[in-house]
């Protein structure tokens, strides 16, 4: 058994219908990470993964089941999970120090003015807005916004990242930057980090494990993909790696049809054992792609 | 362009009001006087039926009799003859202390109203009440249980302004984005400082609304408590010039009330915009 770093154990929530029926999202849910990795789920809209990220930071309850990390079972918020949010959340009446200083303030609250400023900025350092301290939230462009979301949950050193959909909102360059800051910094410091997305080139880029859900209601987690890039694999040559393809036409597979039909094709699936996917040069479907590549032309897979 | 198309405006306002003040002296022009009156009848009689003048006082009477206020404003000749600036200054603090009140009871109340779905529910039919009753009404119940015509008028004050206040500040309470107070949820900030640094900020500019829209309402029932009070005030002024048929003095001091409205509403407009953040 490896390190649970985090252990999602039998979770269920259910949500009150209007007849009077519960509709349940999800049940009997499994999940664990080691410490220091990046997980990413995958999944269709209202498979519950907004839901198992908010149960993870506290902010949503589960109607069954207990998360345990490090060792302790959660109870409400905690400044050692710190969450991204979608739309970034900034308090628009403070400058970008301002927003990066109340999560310091919040975490160490004997911290005097100077201790707060300077550990602050070091974030905002980090996530490259220097220069930018004393703007407000309103002049920023929305990828500016989302880097001040990075710095105030990093700047709070927690155990444990929550991102939800993080880049969504933002245009493809933007968005390529700034998987680049955030795979640099969480290798960097180590991170734990758990996102939500629905970009399978944003997962397996960032990503060590993915997490396939299928669809709700009554989704359930159908496999745990790790991925088989290279540690140091780099965001403008990831498709020029053998595996990269493999990987991709696995998720996409999955998303396209497997899981609507999940649910009916498999029927001994045991939610504590999720089968662990390494997808690579041995999936039949593309077992001669590493000499495609070699020959470097899109248009002989064509043929 | 734009500080064109405020000349611009300025030039219009400027000659809507020379033609308005033009209007209202040609139609205040004294009529040809009367000749065959007898001269004891005549003494009875006033200037408007002897000399012809208007009972209408035209801009010019009005401008010199101003301008005599305006020399003098803080004139006391006893309880009928005060200065305008006492006054004005009597309204103003009255309408300042009743005011003030209705913001310490209104604002604390509203946070709880728009935080507590419970005390938003069990208080709302009495509001719902108590909210479309005109504060006049008020006004015998005060007499009678306070005493004091010059407390009850504050407290028509209080009741008048506190209802926008505290709806404003329920509403805008109730109305803080859920993202934000995850955020503070997420950073385990406590329930007293989450309400001063994430509700009270995100809530200000409709709090301000509410207070702005309030010393409107202040301003405009003070006028009317203090003609049924009387005694002192702007209000009671206008109710002692029509008695003693000074339309030029009722006309200044309509005049004033609205110069003075205004000003209020400016500095609570500047307040909002002080608190105003653009997202």
């Amino acid at each position: 058994m490896t390190d649970k770093f985090i252990s999602i154990e039998a979770i269920a929530r259910r949500y009150p219908g209007a007849d009077g029926k519960e509709t349940t999202v999800f049940e009997n849910l499994w999940l664990s990470m080691g410490r220091g990795e990046f997980g990413c789920v995958i999944g269709h809209s209202g498979c519950g993964k907004t839901t198992v990220l908010n149960i993870l930071a506290g902010l949503d309850e589960p109607s069954e089941g207990a998360v345990i990390v490090d060792g302790q079972a959660i109870e409400g918020t905690s400044l050692d999970r710190a969450v991204i949010f979608q739309s970034h959340a900034l308090l628009p009446w403070r400058t970008v120090l301002g927003n990066v200083a109340y999560a310091v303030t919040s975490k160490w609250r004997n911290w005097d003015r100077a201790k707060v400023k300077a550990h602050a900025q070091t974030f905002i350092d980090l996530v490259g807005l220097t220069g930018s301290e004393h703007k407000r939230p309103s002049e920023l462009s929305g990828g500016m916004k989302q880097r001040v979301g990075i710095a105030r949950a990093l700047s709070i050193t927690p155990k444990i990242m929550l991102m939800d959909e993080p880049f969504s909102a933002l245009d493809a360059l933007t968005r390529g930057t700034l998987q680049d800051e955030v795979r640099r910094i969480c290798l960097e410091t180590g991170q734990t980090a758990f996102m939500i997305t629905h970009d399978v080139d944003e997962a397996i880029y960032l990503a060590d494990k993915i997490f396939l859900m299928t669809n709700g209601p009554g989704a359930v987690l159908a496999e745990i993909v790790e991925n088989p890039l290279p540690k140091d694999r780099g965001r403008i040559d990831l498709h020029r790696h053998p595996y990269y393809y493999a990987l991709r036409n696995h998720i996409v597979d999955f998303l396209v049809s497997r899981s609507k039909t999940f649910a009916s094709d498999v029927t001994n699936h045991d939610p504590r054992n999720v089968p662990v996917v390494r997808p690579g040069l041995s999936e039949p479907t593309i077992v001669s792609a590493p000499n495609l590549v070699e020959t470097g032309s899109a248009q002989t897979v064509a043929r | 362009m734009t500080s064109s198309l405020r000349f611009r405006a300025a030039v219009v306002s400027i000659a809507l009001f020379a033609a308005f003040l033009g209007i209202w002296h040609l139609a205040t022009r004294p009529t040809a006087a009367a000749h065959n009156m007898s001269p004891e009848y005549a003494k009875l009689m006033g200037l408007t039926a002897t000399q012809g003048k208007s009972a209408m006082p035209g801009p010019l009477d009005v401008g010199a009799k101003l301008w005599e206020h305006l020399r003098q404003p803080f004139y006391d000749n006893g309880p009928n003859d005060k200065g305008l600036g006492i006054q004005l200054g009597y309204s103003i603090a009255r309408v300042g202390l009743g005011y003030f009140l209705a913001v310490i009871v209104a604002i604390p109340l509203g946070f709880l109203i728009g935080m507590s779905p419970l005390i938003s529910k069990a208080l709302d039919p009495f509001i719902q009440v108590l909210k479309p009753i005109s504060p006049l009404a008020w006004m015998p119940l005060a007499l009678y249980t306070i005493k004091d015509s010059s407390i009850s008028a504050i407290f028509v004050i209080f009741i008048c302004s506190v209802w926008p206040m505290l709806l404003n500040t329920a509403f805008g309470v109730a109305a803080v984005r859920k993202e934000w107070i995850n955020v503070a949820r997420t950073l385990e900030v406590g329930t007293v400082r989450r309400a001063f640094t994430v509700i009270l900020p995100a809530a200000a500019p409709t709090i301000l609304t509410g207070m702005r829209i309030s010393i409107g309402i202040a301003w405009l029932v003070i006028v009317a408590a203090e003609m049924l009070v009387g005694g002192t005030g702007i209000g009671y002024f206008v109710w002692n010039e029509w008695n003693n048929l000074s339309i030029t003095n009722v006309i200044i001091a309509i005049l004033l009330i609205g110069i003075v409205g205004m000003l209020l509403d400016q500095i609570l407009a500047r307040f909002t915009r002080m608190v105003t953040f653009p997202e």
